[in-house]
């Protein structure tokens, strides 16, 4: 019985490791979802946000080192809120400047928005230099809880899902419950319906976009408690972030959560049994397999075009 | 001699086709020396992808992010037979299994891979050129076309699959050669394709083959699929209610634009003598859609100028000022979508073409006329342009 005790925990460790991955994977994809599945918008750019909340994060984090060292524990919400509205308030620009001179245009948007996302990179670079820097999290949460003598679970993963809860709970609130939500809801199902209503959809478009992207930037500053930042750290993702959404259905919250879960725990399962890049090979391939079978994603909502 | 104008365009056509037949023929390689000779036959193998991308992004409106898939699967193909050319039993005496490449043994690999064996021969490494990348793009173009999966899907498909292939070759380096790629390449056929003669040889073979992929895009476009092509991508439903299997249509130009890639790898292998998975992935593919786009994403001449200009200037600042080139890279992406989806070409049209028709005008008339007083010439072009019809 010893092996399978062993067994039990290597898995859960390994479970939660996918666990830790879904939880950056789903808060990058909420945002994009959005955008998405409202706009019709690929937003090639959308790792540049995260990259911007990890940075201010890092920026805030180095700031209260060395002026405030007693507000040091209690820093990380404020980053967690300025890298909102940091974030926010670059996509609200990026919307007014550029998506929104673009409508009806979709595979421009992706290669406007992938230019973007490079000039965002080189710009990193020049301000923040090619090395990685890391903010340094508060003492709580550093270590781990032991929940048996095999199993230790790391508190910043506790305090990533934590987050990433509230915020789907929160973008679920906003979407399903608020005035706005039901804008941006009727906007998603019949854009012209809703303006002759009197939805002024151009708004709501601004709104969805930069609350998108403030969302990513919450996304960047859980992820300074998992890894450093680099000018490249949102781009490593991207791809994965886009297949999520894709995978789930653009237009479904339940089901951008539900694909974010399943792509995350089968690469972090099949890198049990091999390598990191046959798992990655092999998530990949499955998704564009199912994706094949349904192509448009899995959960969809039935809306007449 | 009619049917040939119409193939090619018309006038205008075969005139821009001759000019830059002129140009790759004639003046560069006379104007420059062999190693920058050698940089524009690498450049000139970038543009089959882009004149792919015209094909099936211009006018049949798929936007594939992972033409570097097919440009990379033509290199290897072409690299792995030059490559067992090179890894003959007495240059590599020294290794623990002579006669594979030197990579395989590095990687404790004792005997050739079936995968490698059919590379041996020479017309099997020229119908794999084009074959295998074709026969992918047919599936890829089946599971996804046929299941009407959307134009930004099928972007995002593209691209993770771009995404396969690099993680797959630098993963399996035993069989790929891994991150460094496929290198150390000596002979074709026993014809050592390093020294300036070979490479001028093949430059020619290289541009050859770029006219004729650029006539062969001519005569898809000017036939009834080029039509249906620019139909199914401004109203695809109407053209499916009028009967046409536009899967099939969309199949075809994709399979067309990942065979032209794939022979732009082979010529790339050959030309600069190694193949890595580099030039495979997200970034290279996305980079090759820009060449397309400065060019011109409705002319299959200005993807051969854009993808000479843009790889031009990322030598030029990559070189001289390495910070700059991401930024200009990035903007103009965004300069050229926002306000010049046309590219080059479209510039052209719009700009170029009826300045230099109001110039002749202006001369024409001027010419016959005795030399006027100072002050008529001011007003003297106003006046010819309201004269003209």
């Amino acid at each position: 019985m010893e092996w399978l005790s062993e067994f039990g925990a290597i898995a859960a460790m390994q479970g939660f490791n996918g666990l830790s991955v879904f939880c950056v994977l789903l808060l990058m994809a909420l945002g994009l979802a959005i955008i998405f599945g409202q706009m019709g918008v690929i937003n090639m750019a959308h790792g540049e946000f995260l990259t911007i909340g990890a940075y201010t994060t890092y920026l805030l984090s180095s700031l209260t080192l060395d002026y405030f060292p007693a507000l040091q524990p209690y820093y990380f919400f404020f980053a967690i809120a300025l890298s909102f509205v940091v974030a926010g308030a670059v996509g609200w620009l990026v919307e007014w400047a550029m998506i929104s001179r673009l409508y009806n245009r979709p595979l421009d948007t992706l290669l406007a928005t992938w230019g973007l996302s490079l000039f965002m990179q080189q710009g990193f670079r020049s301000i923040f230099g090619a090395r990685e820097v890391s903010a340094t999290p508060p003492e709580w949460l550093m270590g781990s809880f032991s929940l048996s003598d095999a199993i230790d679970i790391p508190r910043n993963g506790v305090f990533t899902m934590a987050l990433t809860v509230l915020m789907t709970g929160a973008v679920f609130v906003l979407l399903y419950r608020s005035r706005w939500g039901l804008q941006v809801r009727a906007t998603v199902q019949n854009r012209m319906m809703s303006r002759a209503v009197g939805i002024n959809t151009r708004k709501v478009d601004r709104m969805t976009f930069a609350l998108g992207c403030g969302i990513a930037g919450v996304a960047g500053a859980a992820f300074t408690t998992i890894g450093s930042t680099g000018p490249t750290a949102g781009s490593l993702y991207i791809v994965d972030t886009f297949l999520v959404v894709v995978f789930g259905g653009a237009q479904s919250l339940f089901g951008t959560i539900a694909s974010a879960f399943a792509i995350a725990q089968t690469q972090s399962v099949s890198e049990f049994f091999m390598s990191g890049s046959m798992a990655k090979v092999l998530t990949l391939s499955a998704v564009i397999l199912i994706l094949m079978l349904r192509p448009q994603g899995l959960f969809t909502s039935k809306v007449r075009k | 001699m009619n049917a040939l104008d119409k193939l090619l365009g018309g006038r205008q056509g075969t005139l821009g086709l001759a000019l830059l037949a002129l140009l790759i023929l004639v003046v560069f390689p006379l104007s420059l020396d062999a190693l920058r000779l050698g940089m524009i036959g690498k450049y000139l193998t970038y543009a089959f992808v882009a004149v792919g991308l015209v094909l099936c992004w211009g006018y049949g409106g798929i936007l594939s992010l992972g033409q570097g898939v097919f440009f990379g699967l033509g290199g290897y193909c072409m690299a792995m037979f030059l490559k067992l050319e090179a890894s003959d039993p007495q240059s590599t005496a020294i290794q623990s299994t002579p006669g594979i490449p030197d990579f395989m043994d590095w990687n404790q690999i004792t005997e050739l891979p079936a995968l490698w064996i059919p590379f041996q021969s020479f017309g099997f490494t020229l119908l794999a050129v084009i074959a295998v990348p074709a026969l992918l793009a047919v599936v890829i173009g089946l599971a996804m076309f046929k299941r009407r999966v959307g134009d930004v899907y099928f972007s995002i498909v593209t691209q993770a699959i771009a995404l396969i292939l690099t993680v797959l070759i630098v993963g399996q380096q035993g069989l790929t050669g891994g991150v460094n790629g496929i290198t150390d390449l000596k002979t074709l056929l026993g014809w050592d394709i390093r020294d300036d003669s070979a490479k001028l040889v093949l430059y020619f073979i290289n541009a050859a083959l770029l006219l004729g992929c650029i006539v062969i895009g001519k005569f898809i476009l000017a036939s009834k699929l080029g039509r249906l092509l620019m139909a199914m991508r401004d109203k695809e439903e109407r053209v499916r209610f009028s009967g046409y299997d536009v899967a099939s249509f969309k199949i075809f130009v994709y399979s067309v634009a990942a065979v032209f890639s794939a022979i732009g790898g082979a010529m790339f292998t050959l030309q600069v003598g190694f193949m890595s998975p580099s030039f495979v992935g997200i970034v290279p593919s996305i980079e090759m859609v820009i060449f397309a786009a400065v060019g011109g994403r409705m002319s299959l001449l200005g993807a051969v100028y854009g993808a000479l200009l843009v790889n031009y200037g990322k030598t030029y600042f990559s070189e001289s000022f390495p910070e700059l080139w991401l930024y200009l890279m990035g903007g103009l992406f965004i300069v050229v979508v926002m306000y010049f989806p046309n590219g080059l070409a479209g510039f052209w049209d719009s700009h170029v073409r009826p300045w230099l028709r109001r110039l002749a005008r202006r001369r024409a008339p001027l010419a016959n006329i005795p030399a006027p007083a100072p002050a008529a010439t001011q007003s003297e072009p106003a006046k010819t342009l309201e004269v003209q019809p």
